[in-house]
């Protein structure tokens, strides 16, 4: 007796839930890449007082996201770091056709705590073969863009021998930030938008010349299995607006040509 | 599929287990046996990791590893070099999350021995040590075996803690189950599900074995009050 009470006051208290949840409608959930972290939140922010509109945002690798939607992950948006997830959802036919845009390209630097006694200015790579650098957290090349892009500048630098026993490998670019700025690495090729976050702006940083690698494209790409695919275009126009893209590139991300074309058309 | 990661994952259960059974042992003698009226406090420490998310102890050993964490620093000065993403990092944060899945057991099977044993092996003249040897441990062996098992099994199966402090590493630290996840975010799904399928087979068979021979000892030790 005691149970049926219980459960039908439990399910009561779930409906009422549901419902206010169905109500507040205005809301648009975002998978994001994990170097969108701080850039997002302040795009989300400023969206959200102009609008009024709810940005949801989890971030997370894309991968992940990419397995996740494909078995049913209820987003409206994905905002990934490598441009060729969102191309594969669009070919599968889960995205909505022709909404593929490439928001920004990454950049990577190395960082270090602002205490660590080098010179990092001065030596660039070369910092990377000190003694005292033990760890170098990377993102996972497996999978990771910047993680790859990072291997592959550090072989253009004809360092990659050397160092490869220094790697440390993050699920994604974050944690590998957060395996330097935890200390546990004394180095880290990361994402310049994570440089740039509070966090990690007092760091030293190098800025890896952008041809040392090929550019870390992302990509946005609104979904089939989207809610309210208006709102999510309206929020992927206001990445392509002005004061969109002054956020991201206030974060270090370089904004493409051709994006710089169409917002001046809008 | 990564034997490589397999073989680790299998090095790293073999480690955890072997220490959590030296670690246990007294541990759990003590727990069940002491007067001390704060007890409480170290049972409910020791049960810990079973509520705790392995994200929380994952982030705890990483700082504690670092050149400012205790553990970091002791390891600094002993080895010279920091003890994240090392193998006897992951074996102590291992051992921190398995823990009471050794300890719960032993407790569980101690308990059970008849206290008039006890007094009678005190009666005859034997220090409680010899006690321990040849009167609990004797009664004790399936509480034992559940131990060993299920700090093997649960360690083989670890994935958050590893993930927050491991790095990666191949035939360091990356384990199986982190070999699994990155499978699956390269979409390399097929090599994921032929990994994943292996270790739920490995699971079942060793848990389906351990149960099947202590099946009826088990269930006095392992979950008391199905016994009765």
């Amino acid at each position: 007796m005691d149970l049926v009470r219980f459960a039908s006051r439990y399910l009561l208290l779930l409906s009422a839930l549901l419902a206010f949840r169905a109500s507040n409608a205005q809301e648009i959930r975002v998978a994001a890449a994990a170097d969108l972290q701080f850039a997002l939140n302040e795009l989300a922010a400023r969206y959200e007082k102009q609008t009024g509109t709810k940005i949801d945002v989890s971030y997370g690798s894309s991968g992940n996201f990419f397995a996740q939607i494909q078995n049913g992950a209820p987003f409206d948006l994905l905002l990934s770091a490598d441009i060729e997830y969102p191309r594969k959802l669009e070919a599968a036919g889960l995205a909505e056709p022709g909404t593929l845009y490439e928001y920004a390209i990454g950049r990577i630097v190395i960082w270090m705590p602002a205490d660590a006694r080098v010179d990092l200015a001065k030596l660039g790579w070369k910092v990377l073969l000190e003694p005292g650098v033990e760890k170098i957290a990377v993102a996972n090349p497996e999978h990771a863009p910047y993680g790859r892009a990072a291997v592959v500048a550090l072989r253009n630098a004809g360092i990659y021998e050397q160092v490869r026993a220094k790697l440390v490998y993050g699920e994604n670019i974050a944690q590998a930030a957060e395996f330097v700025s935890s200390r546990n690495a004394q180095a880290g090729i990361l994402a310049l938008s994570l440089a740039n976050s509070p966090r990690m702006r007092d760091g030293k940083r190098w800025e890896i010349p952008a041809n040392m690698h090929e550019p870390i494209a992302q990509g946005a790409i609104i979904l089939k299995s989207a809610k309210d695919k208006q709102g999510a275009r309206d929020f992927l126009a206001f990445l392509k607006s002005g004061a969109g893209r002054k956020i991201l590139d206030s974060y270090g991300f370089i904004l493409p040509a051709s994006a710089a074309a169409g917002a001046a058309n809008q | 599929m990564n034997i490589e990661a397999l073989q680790l994952s299998i090095r790293l259960a073999f480690c955890v287990s072997a220490i959590l059974f030296v670690v246990g042992l007294p541990l759990a003698y003590w727990l069940v046996y002491s007067r001390w009226r704060w007890k409480f406090l170290l049972e409910a420490i020791v049960a810990l990791p079973l509520v705790l998310p392995p994200t929380v102890l994952g982030f705890y050993m990483l700082l504690a590893m670092g050149p400012r964490g205790a553990l970091g620093k002791l390891w600094q000065a002993a080895f010279g070099h920091g003890l994240a993403f090392t193998f006897p990092g992951l074996v102590i944060a291992s051992v921190l999350y398995s823990l009471p899945f050794a300890v719960q057991p032993l407790v569980a099977s101690f308990e059970t021995v008849d206290r008039k044993l006890l007094d009678a092996s005190a009666v005859l003249g034997a220090g409680p040590i010899r006690t321990f040897l040849h009167v609990i441990l004797p009664l004790s062996i399936p509480g034992i075996v559940t131990a060993l098992v299920l700090s093997f099994a649960h360690t083989l199966g670890e994935f958050g803690v590893v993930l927050m402090v491991g790095g990666n590493l191949a035939g360091v630290t990356r384990t199986v189950s982190i070999d699994i996840y990155d499978r699956v975010q390269s979409l390399d799904y097929a090599s994921a599900s032929r990994t994943s399928l292996l270790l739920l087979v490995i699971s079942f068979v060793v848990l389906a074995a351990v149960y099947g021979i202590n099946r009826r000892a088990l269930r006095r030790a392992w979950l008391p009050w199905a016994a009765k």
